[in-house]
């Protein structure tokens, strides 16, 4: 009885071994596959999420578009208005002034370093070779109290008031459903430079055979962040060409 | 003179293996989930800097290496910090970039090098190759100490590194090693003895095979300090570190102690050393200008020969060999090459290490005991960087205050109170001083509103009238038949339980008074060993005299009253005594001989008189000052009769604290040397709480018992907090076992309080993180939640939504926040923003319940939300406020829905062509809501939106009942609203349209976005 017992848990040890000397190739075939395949993945060209966010008791509903040629929007909804916010048309980024709420564009260094992940949709880790990405295994750490790969994704250099910087942000994939369930990124402008952010995903639901989060929360590192709530989500949505063009007119009236 | 000593045979490979940040055994990671610790400084003083390193070609970089709060790292050219460096050992002794590639490759030696008698410990060098956004360790385990790294310019491959080693023993980890594969093997190259250390190491700024290295003998006990001995001496080596020749041409002749080195960066043939030496005017700086060969002494200023174990950093203007300066305890620079000093401008006093700007020589980083200061005007003027809270604690205490005050002392940097929580954070301005000197415990009077605090040695014990701003000194003086007092550096204090007036000191008896410390009796015989050989604190220092009383020995270090009997004393002495009085001092017992496995006269750092029974105590001993790493940990029932260790392998350094739960006996917290661990099963199993919290010394842990917050005093990160630790006690194995577990909660008093926080000035400070004034629903989840919905919402008892919340997912603890506000109210769209629409108003106070859907299954948990009993407000005159201002909440959203119908209407209209009655139709709107202009200066006449949504907010905002005004100001709106219904009522008569108008409900209306 003694030896069998020994026998399972050898065997056990040999079965799990394996599992732990996954690469990053593998962990990330294994996503893509839970997810619902790479090839369905790739076909998506759009995505539309309805989604809320609550600011210390205050609800906000927002709209987030995302497409395949990298152009994408959000539109913020207070009291009735629409305000976008990171609209990119592929060559413009731009945003509404909350004060006057007419579209300005955004810095020459924000729009260029934008335009540098026109290329993620609908995720970076596609075909990440192609696009000179590296990507990088480094081990094993728990999230959100839950055993995680870490994997490092370096993508094309971009530039920080001036000086070009390496950006890299860390993933940390469930090792039991190969999912992502966290991103680390270090903040590289403003007031909180320096500091780490950090999104944790959860609530995976699938949408016409894909697995997306439906929850997030953002925040900095080592502190309570905020959740967004996704309602839903619409695989290639149709939207006006137009609105994502930076209106060139001065006054415009929102409907 | 060219002694050439082959020192080759050491070989001696350190072994290379990489650690995770956490050791899975004991990793709290699983369980603590939401629960995170929150930093409150203070960083107005900040703390001791060990090393400044600049990044070679990018002048926005700049990271300091910290004596105890790790590595900080600079962005702005030194405006402001962050920490890089938190889930390892704290105290750093050297930061180094490698030149070749310095935006990724950092080396941290670990282990502080400028040994005073307060210093914590390092556990081996690191590297990280992307930045610090993770790190690898490289061995060097036992090498305690590291003072340099450097990495040749020329090859990245080979890394030199000058290991210090053991402070408090012998050691064979010392001397200069050397890898030629980037840190993952090492070979060791100049060893002298297990006595003596490298202590700085310079590279030829053009020859990568040249270099300089500073022997230095050395040697603390926890009662003494020797610096200097016939090993300590200067070497060069000119062949990558493979043979070293001393070079002491022109040097002071018998013992040497500690030896600074330098190279002019833009001559490489002008060194400068600073020497300790036998005599005092043979000491101080020596400039070569023939690469060493030969040596001149050019100034023994003060500024240059004091405490040299302390300061012996040189550094040289990248730019000019003859700008020189040198740290001491104002810091020193010279223009002339040497020649003379001035001093640098007015900062903290003890500078440790300058570094120069890569840009501009006027720009300079100076790392002090009290931080890091920048220069603009080339060291004449300086100022603080703001934003370090790398405050030293040796003790905190807390009082019963709301919020409470945390009180506690600082190395070099006084006595300090401040609040827990304050209106837009703890800052600067929110400390106040209570002493000078070294601080060390503060503790406020039980009832009084009345500090005592003290300096090192109890050379002055202060007992402070905080009301009436009046302060008088207190320390036990020599008495007629009483052998001298021997204090220690860091004198116990206590106060009692019992007695809200009683004071009680320790010196090596101890002392009682009932006064608050007017008149005091001594309550002992002398408790510690009094040990002669340990008494000898003015022979301190080696060949610089160094009494400043740091090695005072043979003294009580602690002090703890039972709680249950105040005849129940418990002492603890620095050589290793625990004596216990159970009749309040007339008879004493040593009980330290029936503890097991504890090295003799293992010092008595902390004990704890349990609450739960007056035999009950945990001791926990330290022993760094006898070469002894170990943790130690021990509990008696039995008034020390017997003992028994609870401390496990789960715990990793020195153990310096451990307090007791005041309601869960089996829920202990350790503070240790490299972070917090906690038993949930009264020390069997330890885990370390790593959320937020870094690897730092936890010098003392209080328990609040009316909040249940853990107060940490860190030696080197400043007072760190965890609020509510009340799920901790129920934390069990059938808890562990359930899928989800909602923990009790104690009532959330509704927050009504309000303050004007103007944060001006506060963008580069250091600002500390509020407790949060929001009910809490915490949850225990056995797994985390990754697929499929979970939501929560709150509901009130009847069963309806309230609000909807986004719920933790974590593995463990799962902490929720809800302010206890509804949604903001439906606001009628207009052509800006109505900004009194986006207030939500409070639910009023009452049980309600968090519900969580989970997939299919539902869990629901009762809390209650009451009010302040210090308000004002009578029940009717809430009932009013609450019934008043969800009336104008309710109009603001029939208001909202009566503009959508118009809207609706008006489009329609015009798609008709019928502009007759889509000018009416707009003419009424106009008198509803604002159709021009913008949300800042360019903004319109308020119409009724805007004056419906602003005493909608006044009424919700204000604390207080509704005035007569507001209502009379309210009637008059309603008044308005309902002649505007009235109008719009006729016009929807009036309206005609081929096809019905496809208009949402009231009720889709406000759930539509």
């Amino acid at each position: 009885m003694k030896t069998l017992k020994l026998c399972i848990a050898i065997l056990a040890i040999t079965c799990i071994a394996p599992l732990s000397a996954q690469t990053a190739d593998e962990i990330l075939d294994n996503y893509f596959e839970n997810i619902g395949g790479l090839d369905k993945l790739k076909s998506v060209e759009g995505i539309k999420m309805v989604a809320k966010v609550n600011q210390q008791g205050m609800e906000i509903p927002l709209e987030i578009l995302q497409f395949s040629d990298g152009k994408q929007m959000t539109i913020i909804n207070f009291q009735g208005k629409e305000i976008k916010q990171g609209v990119f048309d592929g060559e413009t980024l731009w945003s509404h002034n909350f004060m006057t709420m007419k579209p300005e564009k955004s810095d020459a260094e924000a729009t260029a370093n934008f335009k540098l992940n026109s290329n993620d949709f609908p995720d970076s880790f596609i075909d990440y070779k192609e696009k000179g990405y590296t990507v990088e295994l480094l081990g094993n750490e728990t999230i959100d109290g839950t055993e995680t790969f870490k994997i490092k994704l370096t993508k094309e250099p971009i530039t920080v008031d001036g000086k070009k910087e390496e950006d890299v942000s860390f993933y940390y994939f469930d090792t039991e459903n190969f999912v992502p369930i966290a991103v680390q990124s270090e903040v590289k402008s403003g007031q909180a430079k320096g500091m780490v952010q950090e999104v944790t995903f959860s609530d995976y639901q699938e949408v016409d055979g894909l697995y997306f989060p439906f929850s997030m929360t953002q925040g900095v590192k080592g502190q309570p962040g905020s959740p967004l709530t996704i309602e839903s989500i619409v695989l290639n949505p149709t939207v006006e060409e137009s609105s994502f063009t930076f209106p060139e007119v001065m006054a415009v009236e929102e409907k | 003179m060219k002694q050439l000593l082959s020192l080759v045979a050491l070989w001696g490979l350190v072994g290379l293996y990489s650690v995770n940040a956490q050791d899975k055994n004991n990793d709290g990671k699983a369980l603590f989930g939401d629960m995170t610790a929150r930093h409150i400084g203070p960083a107005l003083m900040s703390g001791r800097i060990n090393d400044m390193e600049v990044h070679p070609t990018n002048s926005r970089i700049i990271y300091a290496g910290t004596a105890g709060g790790g590595v900080w790292k600079s962005n702005d050219a030194g405006s402001t910090f962050n920490p890089i460096f938190d889930d390892y050992c704290q105290s750093i002794g050297a930061v180094a970039l490698d030149p070749n590639d310095p935006d990724n490759t950092i080396y941290v030696g670990t282990g502080e090098t400028w040994t005073r008698n307060s210093v914590s410990l390092g556990d081996g060098l690191y590297k990280s190759i992307d930045g610090g956004a993770n790190w690898k360790k490289l061995g060097f385990d036992k090498s305690e100490r590291i003072a340099n790294i450097i990495v040749n310019p020329k090859n990245a491959n080979e890394v030199y590194v000058a290991v210090l080693g053991a402070l408090w023993g012998d050691s064979e980890e010392r001397g200069v090693y050397k890898s030629l594969d980037a840190g993952e093997t090492w070979k060791k190259l100049l060893y002298v003895n297990p006595k003596t250390g490298c202590a700085d190491l310079i590279m030829d700024p053009i020859d990568p095979n040249v270099l300089y290295a500073s022997m230095w003998e050395f040697r603390r006990t926890g009662w003494s300090f020797e610096s200097g001995g016939d090993n300590s001496a200067l070497y060069k080596s000119t062949d990558g570190g493979a043979t070293w020749n001393k070079i002491h041409n022109g040097f002071p002749s018998g013992k040497l102690g500690r030896l600074g080195i330098a190279v002019a960066p833009s001559n490489p043939k002008v060194l400068y050393t600073v020497i300790e030496a036998e005599k005092d005017e043979r000491k101080g700086l020596y400039r070569s200008d023939d690469a060493g060969n030969s040596w001149k002494q050019l100034n023994n200023d003060f500024g240059i020969t004091v405490r040299p174990f302390y300061f012996s950093r040189i550094v040289v203007d990248p730019r000019d060999e003859n700008v020189i300066v040198k740290g001491g305890l104002s810091g020193s620079i010279s223009r002339d090459g040497g020649k003379t000093f001035k001093a640098l401008g007015n900062m903290h006093s003890d500078i440790h290490d300058i570094a120069f700007s890569i840009k501009d020589s006027d720009i300079m980083y100076v790392g002090t005991d009290g931080g890091v200061y920048r220069s603009w005007d080339g060291g004449t003027n300086m100022e603080i960087v703001e934003n370090l809270p790398l405050s030293q604690f040796y003790h905190i205490s807390v009082d019963n205050e709301t919020p409470y005050n945390v009180y506690g002392g600082l190395q070099d940097n006084g006595s300090w109170y401040g609040p827990s929580s304050s209106p837009g954070g703890v800052a600067a301005r929110d400390w106040n001083s209570v002493g000078y000197g070294d601080g060390f415990r503060v503790l406020k009077h039980p009832t009084k509103n009345i500090i005592y605090s003290e300096m090192q040695g109890a050379e002055n014990v202060w007992r402070i009238d905080v009301d009436r701003n009046l302060t008088k000194t207190i320390q036990p003086l020599p008495s007629k038949g009483i052998a001298k007092l021997r204090f220690n550096w860091n004198t116990p204090m206590a106060i009692s339980a019992h007695q809200p007036d009683r004071f009680y000191m320790g010196s090596q008896f101890l002392h009682k008074s009932e006064d608050m410390g007017d008149t005091w009796k001594i309550i002992s015989p002398d408790l510690t060993t009094n040990d002669p050989t340990k008494q000898a604190q003015e022979d301190s220092g080696g060949l610089s005299k160094d009494n400043s009383g740091a090695e005072n020995h043979t003294t009580i270090f602690t002090i703890a009253e039972s709680p249950l009997d105040g005849d129940v004393i418990w002492v603890g002495t620095d050589d290793g005594n625990v004596q216990v009085t159970q009749d309040g001092g007339k008879s004493w017992t040593n009980t330290v001989v029936n503890i097991t496995g504890l090295p003799k006269n293992t010092w008595t750092y902390h004990i704890e008189a349990s609450v739960f029974d007056k035999g009950t105590a945990y001791a926990v001993f330290e022993g760094h000052t006898q070469n002894d790493m170990h943790p130690y940990t021990y509990k008696t029932t039995d008034f020390g009769k017997t003992w028994k260790s609870i401390i496990t392998a789960d715990v990793v350094g020195i153990v310096r604290n451990i307090q007791e739960d005041y309601v869960n006996p089996d829920l202990l917290f350790l503070g240790t040397e490299f972070g917090l661990y906690i038993t949930m099963d009264g020390g069997k199993n330890w885990k370390k709480f790593t959320n937020n919290m870094p690897s730092v010394a936890v010098h003392y842990i209080e328990l609040q018992k009316e909040t249940n917050d853990l107060v940490m005093g860190t030696h080197g990160r400043g007072v760190i907090i965890i609020d509510d630790i009340s799920p901790l006690r129920e934390i069990n194995e059938e808890v562990l076992n359930k899928n989800v577990h909602f923990f009790a909660s104690k009532p959330t008093v509704i927050h009504e309080e309000s303050s004007f926080s103007g944060n001006f000035g506060t963008e580069t400070q250091f600002v500390g993180r509020n407790k949060t004034k929001d009910a809490q629903i915490k949850y225990f989840l056995k797994k985390r939640h990754t697929f499929g919905k979970m939501n929560m919402e709150i509901q009130d008892m009847e069963g309806n939504t309230v609000i909807e919340l986004g719920p933790g997912k974590s593995k463990g603890i799962n902490i929720v926040n809800w302010n206890g506000k509804i949604k903001q109210p439906k606001i009628a769209k207009g052509k800006t923003f109505s900004f009194g629409g986006f207030t939500s108003p409070s639910v009023p106070a009452g049980s309600y319940k968090a519900v969580m859907t989970k997939g299919k299954e539902t869990f629901e948990h009762t809390f209650e939300l009451i009010y302040d009993t210090n308000s004002p407000l009578t029940a009717e005159e809430r009932e009013f406020k609450n019934k008043t201002t969800m009336k104008m909440y309710d109009m603001t959203q029939e208001l909202a829905y009566l503009v959508y119908e118009l809207d609706e209407m008006i489009t329609k209209s015009e798609l008709d062509k019928n502009s007759k009655m889509a000018g009416k139709l707009i003419d009424l709107k106009e008198t509803l809501v604002i159709t021009t202009g913008d949300n800042y200066v360019g903004s319109a006449e308020p119409q009724l939106r805007e004056k419906m949504a602003d005493l909608y907010s006044k009424l919700a905002d204000n604390y207080d009942k509704p005035t007569s005004s507001e209502v009379e100001n309210l009637s008059i709106i309603a008044e308005k609203f309902e002649a505007a219904k009235l109008d719009f009522i006729k016009l929807k008569k009036k309206f005609k349209t081929k096809e019905p108008l496809d208009i949402m409900t009231f009720e889709e209306f406000l759930e539509h976005n």
